[in-house]
């Protein structure tokens, strides 16, 4: 067991982990944070991503040990205040059936957005081409990041 | 699933501590940058290393330098790094299209070029740039440094010659100092996460030298010596895009797998090399960049 320390959703947290262990089981069973799913659990369907200093990435991918020291923000933390235009907008389209894909998408169109307001469909799209969603057929997803950026 | 076994965790903070635990622990320990290979190779339990030496925590490895016309790929410059980086889009464009081929954002947001050519596996995108360029793999054990040419880089589908020493501490490339144009065209079933059914990579120069390079048809992505001589000092026409793709078919052996049937995959082939062909052709004479 070591200790490692981390900023989750702006707060500094310090957990006892085994290197073993991924910051996707640590984050859902050691810290209660749910909102990243385990949905393949190696990388292809996009439901377990999370902001690691500010970039998207797959953390059924990588070791909570790596973490230490570094920023991690999930849709808890986008939330906090109150739901984001993304979110909203996804509310508003009806984007989601059963949900299981959306924290991974809300965090994809999140890192898209702030790093360019104004993406073209092509942007949303290839952004959005890592996360799998078996329900509503991406076309009322892709709409509703574009509703985001227009308001 | 979960990783089922116990491994001690490294992060050294410079090259010389990482080479020592790579001496230590020899063949029982594996080097992570991005990880995207290597977390799901250990919850599968393909490797169950005794020690996981994390290198992102040594500053070199993290560097794009371009200097006496060479430019220095860092081993743990991940994909979005590269199509980010200015010195990458003023002087190797083609790596940042190629960079936006492999997988998707988040998956970039963490896999290195480098982890690519270790993985080794046959349809590595990296792979095909490299050889047309000719670059170089720069290995480091605790005495001395190697420089491995990409051509001598495989020893077999995912089989490379480093040896269990060794780390790579990141890939140099000559920018050419003839006027040259490439492309690298990837068949995928979908974007996102696909890896490639066939890939070919072209670089054209201006006195009509052409290096061809393919991955995902045959054991490890190689150059295409034989339709890059009959291609030598030629302008392109019909005939002689015919009798190249005749070439370069006899240099390939694709198999059949679930992303593709052999057929398909000699089919496409003859058709993406075409494609990029021409493509590489317009640039060079558009002066369009890569």
């Amino acid at each position: 067991m070591s200790e490692i320390h981390f900023i989750l959703n702006h707060e500094n947290r310090t957990v006892m982990i085994e290197p073993h262990e991924t910051l996707l089981e640590v984050l859902r069973e050691k810290l209660g944070v749910k909102s990243p799913k385990c949905g393949c659990d190696r990388g292809d369907c996009g439901a377990c991503n999370v902001l690691l200093n500010g970039r998207s990435v797959r953390s059924c991918l990588i070791l909570a040990v790596e973490v230490d020291g570094q920023e991690i923000i999930t849709v808890e933390g986008i939330s906090k205040d109150g739901l984001s235009k993304v979110q909203e907008a996804m509310i508003d389209n009806n984007a989601f059936q059963c949900g299981f894909c959306a924290p991974g998408i809300i965090i994809s169109a999140t890192e898209l957005l702030n790093n360019n307001q104004h993406p073209t469909l092509d942007e949303i799209k290839e952004t959005l081409s890592g996360n799998l969603c078996r329900c509503t057929g991406y076309l009322p997803i892709l709409e509703a990041v574009e509703n985001a950026t227009k308001e | 699933m979960s990783i089922l076994h116990d491994f001690e965790y490294f992060k050294p903070a410079d090259l010389q501590s990482a080479l020592d635990l790579l001496k230590r622990f020899g063949n029982n320990a594996k080097v992570l940058a991005g990880g995207t290979d290597l977390i799901v190779q250990m919850k599968e339990n393909i490797e169950a290393p005794d020690a996981v030496i994390d290198i992102k925590g040594i500053p070199k490895m993290n560097e794009i330098l371009f200097e006496d016309n060479t430019l220095f790929i860092g081993a743990c410059v991940t994909f979005s790094e590269l199509i980010e980086s200015e010195i990458i889009q003023k002087y190797f464009p083609l790596i940042k299209k190629m960079s936006e081929t492999v997988a998707s954002v988040s998956i970039r947001n963490r896999a290195t070029l480098v982890g690519n050519i270790c993985s080794a596996v046959p349809s590595a995108d990296s792979v095909p740039i490299l050889l047309v360029y000719d670059a170089d793999v720069l290995a480091q054990n605790s005495s001395e440094e190697r420089t491995i040419p990409i051509s001598k880089w495989f020893a077999g589908s995912k089989k490379t010659d480093l040896h269990s020493d060794e780390l790579v501490t990141g890939i140099a490339i000559l920018f050419p100092d003839k006027k040259h144009a490439g492309c690298y065209e990837k068949l995928g079933r979908y974007s996102g996460e696909d890896l490639a059914q066939v890939g070919v990579c072209i670089l054209a120069f201006e006195d009509f030298q052409y290096n061809v390079a393919f991955c995902a048809v045959g054991p490890v992505p190689k150059r295409a010596y034989g339709a890059e001589k009959f291609l030598k000092g030629k302008q392109i026409s019909r005939e002689i895009i015919d009798e190249a793709k005749q070439c370069l078919l006899k240099e390939i052996s694709p198999i059949t797998d679930v992303r593709a049937s052999q057929e398909y995959r000699t089919h496409m082939m003859s058709v993406m090399f075409e494609r990029g062909l021409k493509k590489v052709i317009a640039r060079l004479q558009g002066g369009e960049d890569v």
